[in-house]
């Protein structure tokens, strides 16, 4: 029986954990400790429900409620003054915590602070939407619709932004594989050529490390150039010489117009000898 | 030879049930415009753009996804292909921002040639964006020229890194190279000539009759829109938000260093390229503040924290542990705390962010890159209804975008 | 790269008699090869400074033409996406014969460092392409070295009307 390998998170792990290293985490502050982060604290904690807040590495991060995003987004940009939202995007947390974690990344101009808004969805909720509050969130809920699954209520176009309108599956979850799924490896091709070519263009090389004996002499080697095909054994190596289309001449300017490439002098060789 | 495949000439697909009769226009995913791969669905009645819709990810390459399965060090030179115009802006954002959740600074000599790199790259970001900008509103000439100071730009980061494009001079921790020789001597000759070529540009384009009836009036950003769409970078201070963060949020050696922020309050294109040219003035200024303190720092080049960051190649090469340490951290990656992390920094393009979610491991768990672009081609669905179609090209270019931040 | 069925015998390898004709058609066709700009990438960005004046592409007779009807050559610079590759097969069918592909850089040869779900291995999984060009940005100056190797391999190819097909699609 092969070993049991877990499709939920196919991403590179490491190979060697050691059993008794404790992973430090940074430091997280209370809010009472940086006076306007405090005063927006309170002055939010009057509207929502804030589960939790802290902050971290002079940010300060509120989590609440999935429901009262847009209140809290909007309390937060009309009365604290954070005028820009600078990122809005999900984490994927399928398979330790069932659900996805928005965040919202908003700058206050005016106070110069930062401020992280978190909010945890359960796998098939959707969010409401922030249009109304932040334009933005038009092309970042449909990356995070496009990259995560996570559709966002409301939306003006909740379509695919970055990946094609037919594709499936949602790349950035971790059950999704770096190198794509069968779908995804054969997609240029079916569109393309159709689903008949698909052994005549054979698969994808994906393997990176894979050295063929010939690349550098097919390649890298100027003047030396093989064409892909021709037969080349060991020590028969053939020769694509440079050459000048006006070395032998040009027909009403004479000879001699182009040193050939041979004669020219080679002075760094010489001095490396 | 023309090879039967499943792709239908595209009347073909289109039906023909439109109430009204404006024109749909497909500004494909390849065009001239230098721009990259911008898709624009417009729809005209006669000249003027009733409806723009952006289609954007014809670059998408998964180098997210690609964040989560490399370890730190290893996803740096994949930063580079994102502004693939400035490069190391992108490598500093992430290095700082991988610094800033381990707690380590990176050495005085490794930022002061860090902010040398940042604003030589900004001037080299400036003068692309020149080029293409004039290519496409008409002044083919500029291109030329501006492509001209840029090749000796770009000998600069070739004499420091080996690269011309794409440099990955940048390593977490600090910079991996001290500058050559006469690098600082060649620093100040193009300077030199720089400021006169600028000259030469401003003098060909600012009062021209034909620029300024191209870029006035033209793409105009109310500061509303801007801030609703998180518009950042030349984009916002062309509108009249003096918002700039190595100013207002200064990070590495900006707060010491003495320099203008250009705004604008016309809020259109013209407002944006007087800020651009400005722009370049403020880089050299700032490069020159740079120099005596080059001469004036240490020689330590990289941070000292050998948890995370291997140390020179003199004590590796001599010091067992050392060499350990350094086998270690270049096959199973450093391990930083777990927690979250969001920097951003002034890329020229405008606010480049880095949100990295570490769960200790050394693959990141989660790797956002928040780049500037992406907000400035969605603001065009807004932004180019009321325009003519020429206006179209003068917009897309004034922007400033790169297709490698927004599609990542 | 793909792993086609390729036409191997049809060029390259095979010497092929050449009548004065189709030296001076071959001649002609090489020294004004018409580039359609197809920048994806970063190394659209070479192939710009490749074009500008300091790695100069006119002296090779290169026009860049923005339209597929009008050009010769296509210069895939950059990455190509599964998103883009259609559109890319369409241009490539709107080229008029002859044509030629150079796949320029790592990412149009072989998928480059984006070995990911959105990137197509290869641009020849798509068209059949004529010379590979290594390099993450290639210099311009290989560029024009790549040029230079299609305009010999141009000019060893008999001047017949129609292309022989180079792969079985």
């Amino acid at each position: 029986m092969r070993a049991y390998k877990p499709k939920d998170d196919v991403q590179k792990k490491s190979y060697y954990n050691d059993r008794f290293y404790i992973k430090p985490t940074l430091a997280r502050g209370s809010v009472y400790d940086d006076s306007v982060f405090s005063a927006d604290y309170l002055s939010l904690k009057n509207q929502v429900e804030i589960l939790d807040s802290y902050i971290e590495l002079d940010h300060l991060v509120i989590y609440i409620n999935h429901q009262d995003n847009v209140k809290a987004i909007k309390h937060l940009k009309e009365i604290r003054a954070y005028d820009f939202m600078m990122e809005l995007t999900a984490v994927d947390y399928l398979a330790s915590k069932g659900g996805f974690e928005v965040i919202y990344e908003m700058l206050s101009t005016s106070k110069r602070k930062r401020l992280r808004v978190k909010t945890f969805l359960k796998e098939g909720q959707a969010i409401e939407s922030v249009y109304p509050v932040f334009k933005m969130a038009d092309w970042s809920e449909r990356e995070m619709y496009d990259m995560y699954g996570v559709v966002s209520n409301n939306h003006p176009y909740m379509k695919r932004i970055l990946m094609p309108d037919d594709w499936v599956g949602h790349p950035l979850r971790k059950s999704y594989p770096l190198q794509g799924d069968e779908a995804a490896s054969w997609y240029e091709v079916d569109k393309i050529f159709g689903k008949e070519a698909r052994d005549i263009v054979g698969p994808e090389l994906r393997d990176s490390a894979c050295v063929d004996r010939y690349d550098t002499n097919r390649f890298a080697r100027l003047g030396h150039e093989v064409n892909k095909g021709v037969p080349i054994s060991e020590g028969n190596e053939p020769d694509t010489p440079i050459r000048y289309q006006e070395e032998g001449g040009v027909q009403l300017f004479g000879k001699k117009l182009v040193t050939p490439f041979d004669e020219i002098e080679k002075t760094t060789l010489k001095e490396r000898k | 030879m023309q090879v039967k495949n499943r792709l239908k000439p595209f009347f073909e697909n289109i039906t023909f049930e439109r109430e009204d009769n404006t024109m749909v226009v497909n500004f494909g995913p390849q065009h001239p415009s230098a721009h990259g791969q911008l898709r624009l669905m417009l729809e005209l009645q006669g000249e003027e753009v009733v409806k723009a819709h952006p289609d954007v990810g014809y670059l998408h390459r998964g180098i997210e996804k690609m964040g989560e399965n490399m370890i730190y060090n290893e996803f740096l030179p994949t930063t580079d292909r994102m502004d693939y115009i400035a490069s190391a802006s992108n490598n500093y954002g992430y290095a700082l921002a991988v610094e800033k959740l381990i707690g380590v600074e990176a050495p005085r000599r490794a930022e002061v040639i860090r902010t040398m790199i940042l604003e030589l790259n900004r001037i080299i970001s400036h003068l692309f964006w020149l080029a293409t900008h004039a290519l496409d509103v008409g002044a083919m000439s500029i291109f030329l020229y501006a492509f001209r100071e840029r090749e000796f730009a770009m000998d600069l980061m070739e004499d420091y890194c080996g690269a011309r494009l794409t440099h990955s001079a940048i390593r977490i921790g600090g910079v991996p190279l001290d500058l050559p020789a006469n690098w600082i001597a060649d620093l100040e000759n193009f300077m030199s000539i720089l400021e006169e070529q600028i000259k030469v540009y401003e003098g060909l384009l600012t009062e021209n009759r034909i620029w300024r009836m191209r870029l006035e009036e033209v793409g105009v950003i109310p500061p509303k829109l801007a801030r609703e769409w998180g518009v950042s970078g030349i984009a916002l201070r062309g509108s009249g938000i003096k918002w700039d963060l190595r100013k207002e949020m200064p990070y590495g050696l900006y707060p010491e260093l003495d320099f203008d922020i250009p705004i604008s309050d016309k809020c259109d294109s013209y407002g944006r390229y007087k800020c651009y040219m400005a722009e370049m003035y403020e880089s050299m200024k700032i490069l020159r503040q740079l120099i005596p303190m080059y001469h004036e720092s240490d020689t330590q080049l990289m941070a000292h924290a050998p948890e995370y960051i291997s140390s020179t190649k003199e004590e590796m090469m001599t010091q067992n542990y050392s060499l350990m340490q350094h086998f270690v951290l270049v096959t199973q990656g450093m391990r930083p705390p777990v927690g979250e992390v969001y920097v951003a920094t002034e890329s020229p393009k405008g606010e480049l962010g880095f949100y990295i979610v570490s769960d200790g491991s050394p693959y990141p768990y989660k790797l956002k890159c928040r780049a500037p672009s992406f907000w400035h081609t969605g603001i065009l669905q807004d932004l180019l209804p009321g325009h003519q179609l020429a206006d179209v090209v003068t917009i897309i270019g004034n922007l400033n975008i790169v297709f490698g931040e927004i599609d990542r | 790269m793909a792993q086609h069925k390729v036409n191997y015998l049809a060029e390259g390898g095979t010497p092929v008699k050449l009548t004065t004709v189709d030296k001076i058609v071959n001649f002609g066709r090489s020294n004004s090869l018409w580039p359609m700009t197809y920048g994806l990438a970063c190394c659209a960005i070479e192939m710009m400074a490749a074009g500008g004046s300091r790695f100069d592409f006119d002296r090779f007779g290169t026009i860049f033409r923005a339209s597929p009807r009008q050009s010769d050559v296509i210069v895939v610079a950059g990455t190509l996406t599964k998103k883009h590759a259609e559109f890319m097969r369409r241009l490539y069918d709107q080229m008029p014969d002859p044509k030629w592909v150079i796949s320029m850089g790592s990412c149009a040869n072989t998928g480059g460092m984006f070995n990911t779900y959105a990137t197509v291995q290869g641009v020849d999984r798509v068209v059949p392409v004529d010379i590979y060009l290594p390099g993450c940005a290639p210099r311009p100056e290989t560029l024009q070295y790549a040029l230079m190797m299609l305009q010999r391999k141009i000019r060893r190819e008999p001047a017949g009307m129609a292309q022989r097909a180079k792969r079985l699609i």
